[in-house]
C-alpha cells in the first residue's frame, strides 16, 4: 500500500510542480529580462481562472472557457503593461513592489465587482473528469495527468522558444544588455510588451488548470504568487530551467510533506499533536527549503546571468 | 532644532490635544482610530530604520508585529485559562508581557536577520517575505491558540494604576511610546551608528573598504527594528483586544512599506505622517464605498509614480543630493 501511496503523492507533487512552473515561467522572464518585480502576476492567474469559469458556466463548455481565458488575460496583461508597468522598469524594486501591490488591491476588488464575491465553480467536461488506470489497481485522475502533460509541453516549448528562435535570442540579448539590443535597432518596448503578454497567457493557463482543483475565488492568486516567488528564487531569477527545477522541487516538497509528515510525527506524538505539528511543518517546509537554498547559494540554483 | 523637528512637534502637540477635541466634538470613538494611527506609525518608524536608513527592503515586518501581538495574547490566554507555555503560566501584567513581546520579536529579528542579511536586493525582499510566511503558517496551525480564527483577549494588559482599558489612557500610552522611539531614532540616526548605516546604504563597497563590518551594523539595525515592531504588535493586540494570523500576513508587511513610502522614506517623522494619512484614507474610502480597495490600489500606484519623497518631502523642502 505505502509504495502506491508514495507513487500517487509523487504524481500529485509533479502535477502541482508543473502548475507552479506555468505561472513561474512568465514571472521569471519578466523579472529576469525587464528586471521588474510583478506582484500582480497572481492577479493575471486569477483573471484567467475567473474568465474560464464564467464562460464555462455560460456556455457549458470548458474548452470555450479555456479559449476565451487565454486571449482575455493576454489583453488584460498587455493593458497593465502599457498603462502602469512600463513606467516602472527604470525604478527600483521597492517602487515596483508597492505599485504592483496596488494593482493586486485593484484587481481583487475589480474581480469582486465584475464576477461577484462568491467563488465560481469550474466543472470538468466528461472526457477529463474520469480517471486513468496507470498500473493495475492504481487509478489517477485524468485531469491531473492532463495538467502534467500540458505543463511538460509548455516547458519544452519555452526551452525551444528561448534557446532556438530569433525571438528567444532577442529575449536573451535584452536580458544581458538592454541598451546594446536597442542600439542594434530592435524595438525593445515592443519586445517587452510581447514577453509580458506571453507571461500573462501562461499565468491564465495555470489559472484554468487550477480552477477545477482549487476554488475559483477572489484572492486565489496571492498564496500561489508567494509560492511562485519561492520557486523563482530557488531556481535563480530569470532562468527558465531554474524555474522548472525549482517548481518541481517545491511541488514535490509540499505534497510529500503534507501527505507524510503527520504520519511521521505520529510515531512519537499523540495523533492530534502529530497532525498539528506535521501540518505546520508541511506548510513551512517550502520556506525552509528556500531559506536553505539561499543560504547555500545566495543567487539560486541556476543564476541566469551576471 | 530643524524645520522638520518643528513641524513634527506641532503635529505631536496637536495629536496630544486630540482626545479633548474628540470629546468636545462628541466623536470620542475617533480616539481609538488615533491610537491605531500611532501604533501603525510606531511600526512604520521601526521599519524605516532598516528601509529608509539601511536601504534594506524588508517585506516581512508583519512577522515581528504579529509575534509581539501573539506574545501578549498567549500570556493573557494562559493566565486566564490555565496551562502554560514553555513552563510559564502566563500573565496579565503589561510590564512583563510588553517586555517579553519586545524580547521575543527582537530575538526573532536577530535570527531572521542573521540568515537573510547574507543575501541582498531582490533576494533579500523574497527571503524576508518567506520567513514571515513561515511564521504565519506556524500560527495558523496552532489550534491551541485559535489557528486561523485567532485569539481574543479578555481585557487589555494590566499596567497597575494605569488603566489602559480606557481608550484615552491607552491613546496617551501609545503617544508616549511613539515619542520615546522617535527621540531614540533621532539620536541614533545622528550618531556614528546611523552614519555608518547610511554609508552602507549609499556605497557598501567603499564602506567595506574602509573596514566597516557591514553585516554586524545591519544586523543590529534589523534586530532593533524588529524589537520595536514587536512593541507595536503588543500595542495592536491591546487596541483590537484580538489577535489573528492576519497580523502576520504579507498584507500587513505591504501596508507598512506603503506607509513608509507615503510618509517619506529615510525621513525622521515621515512614517508617522504616512500612518496618519494611510489610515485616514482607508477610513474615508470605507465611508464612501465598500469597494474602497478599488480606489486605494490606483492611489498607491500614483503615489509611487509621482510622489517620490512622500509627504514629509513637502515638509523638509528641497534637499540637495
Amino acid at each position: 500500500m505505502s509504495l502506491l501511496l508514495v507513487l500517487e503523492q509523487l504524481l500529485n507533487g509533479l502535477q502541482f510542480g508543473v502548475m507552479l512552473f506555468l505561472i513561474a515561467a512568465g514571472l521569471t522572464l519578466v523579472l529576469g529580462i525587464m528586471n521588474l518585480v510583478n506582484l500582480a502576476h497572481g492577479s493575471l492567474y486569477m483573471v484567467g481562472a475567473f474568465v474560464c469559469a464564467w464562460v464555462s458556466l455560460q456556455t457549458g463548455s470548458f474548452l470555450l472557457g479555456l479559449l476565451a481565458a487565454l486571449p482575455a488575460t493576454a489583453l488584460v496583461g498587455i493593458a497593465v503593461e502599457l498603462l502602469v508597468l512600463r513606467r516602472l522598469y527604470a525604478r527600483d524594486h521597492l517602487d515596483q513592489v508597492l505599485a504592483t501591490f496596488g494593482l493586486i488591491l485593484f484587481f481583487n476588488e475589480g474581480v469582486k465587482i465584475v464576477f461577484g464575491a462568491r467563488p465560481l465553480r469550474l466543472d470538468l467536461p466528461e472526457w477529463l473528469s474520469g480517471s486513468v488506470e496507470l498500473l493495475p489497481g492504481v487509478p489517477y485522475p485524468a485531469f491531473r495527468l492532463a495538467i502534467i502533460a500540458v505543463g511538460l509541453l509548455v516547458g519544452l516549448f519555452l526551452f525551444w522558444l528561448v534557446a532556438r528562435t530569433r525571438l528567444g535570442m532577442l529575449i536573451r540579448a535584452g536580458a544581458s544588455n538592454r541598451e546594446m539590443v536597442q542600439a542594434l535597432g530592435v524595438d525593445i518596448a515592443q519586445l517587452y510588451t510581447l514577453v509580458f503578454g506571453l507571461g500573462a497567457v501562461l499565468a491564465a493557463l495555470g489559472g484554468v488548470m487550477a480552477g477545477p482543483i482549487y476554488a475559483v475565488e477572489v484572492g486565489m492568486g496571492e498564496p500561489m504568487l508567494i509560492m511562485v516567488f519561492v520557486v523563482i528564487v530557488i531556481g535563480g531569477i530569470g532562468s527558465i530551467r531554474g524555474a522548472f527545477v525549482g517548481a518541481l522541487l517545491v511541488g514535490m516538497t509540499f505534497m510529500l510533506c503534507r501527505a507524510f509528515l503527520p504520519g511521521l510525527f505520529g510515531l512519537f506524538l499523540d495523533p492530534a499533536g502529530a497532525a498539528a505539528v506535521g501540518g505546520a511543518l508541511a506548510s513551512m517546509a517550502i520556506y525552509i527549503l528556500m531559506a536553505a537554498v539561499l543560504i547555500a547559494r545566495p543567487r539560486g540554483l541556476f543564476p541566469a546571468h551576471g | 532644532m530643524t524645520r522638520s523637528d518643528l513641524v513634527a512637534l506641532i503635529g505631536l502637540a496637536g495629536f496630544a490635544l486630540f482626545p479633548a477635541l474628540a470629546w468636545a466634538g462628541g466623536v470620542l470613538w475617533a480616539v481609538d482610530l488615533a491610537s491605531r494611527m500611532l501604533i501603525y506609525g510606531l511600526a512604520a518608524l521601526a521599519l524605516n530604520l532598516v528601509l529608509g536608513y539601511g536601504g534594506l527592503v524588508s517585506f516581512g515586518h508583519a512577522a515581528f508585529v504579529g509575534a509581539g501581538a501573539y506574545v501578549v495574547a498567549i500570556l493573557s490566554f494562559h493566565s486566564m485559562m490555565g496551562g502554560s507555555i514553555l513552563g510559564y503560566g502566563g500573565t496579565e501584567s503589561g510590564f512583563v508581557a510588553f517586555a517579553l513581546a519586545i524580547l521575543v520579536s527582537g530575538l526573532l529579528a536577530l535570527a531572521i536577520g542573521t540568515l537573510s542579511l547574507k543575501t541582498s536586493g531582490l533576494y533579500f525582499i523574497m527571503i524576508t517575505l518567506a520567513f514571515a510566511q513561515m511564521i504565519y503558517y506556524l500560527f495558523i496551525s496552532l489550534p491551541d491558540y485559535g489557528g486561523e480564527d485567532g485569539l481574543s483577549l479578555w481585557a487589555r494588559s494590566d499596567f497597575g494604576p494605569l488603566d489602559i482599558g480606557d481608550d484615552v489612557v491607552f491613546f496617551y500610552l501609545c503617544l508616549v511610546l511613539v515619542l520615546l522611539f522617535a527621540l531614540l531614532k533621532r539620536r541614533l540616526v545622528a550618531s556614528r551608528f546611523g552614519w555608518t548605516l547610511m554609508g552602507l546604504r549609499d556605497n557598501e563597497r567603499r564602506m567595506c573598504a574602509l573596514g566597516t563590518p557591514s553585516f554586524r551594523y545591519r544586523l543590529a539595525a534589523f534586530t532593533l527594528s524588529g524589537a520595536v515592531a514587536g512593541l507595536a504588535g503588543a500595542l495592536l493586540a491591546n487596541q483590537t483586544e484580538f489577535v489573528s494570523p492576519a497580523f502576520l500576513s504579507w498584507h500587513l508587511s505591504g501596508e507598512l512599506l506603503v506607509i513608509v513610502i507615503l510618509g517619506g522614506m529615510g525621513t525622521l517623522y515621515g512614517p508617522l505622517a504616512g500612518a496618519v494619512a494611510f489610515l485616514l484614507l482607508e477610513f474615508a474610502l470605507k465611508e464612501v464605498t465598500e469597494h474602497w480597495q478599488l480606489a486605494l490600489g490606483p492611489i498607491l500606484i500614483l503615489v509611487v509614480l509621482y510622489a517620490r519623497r512622500g509627504l514629509w518631502g513637502l515638509v523638509e523642502g528641497r534637499k540637495d543630493g
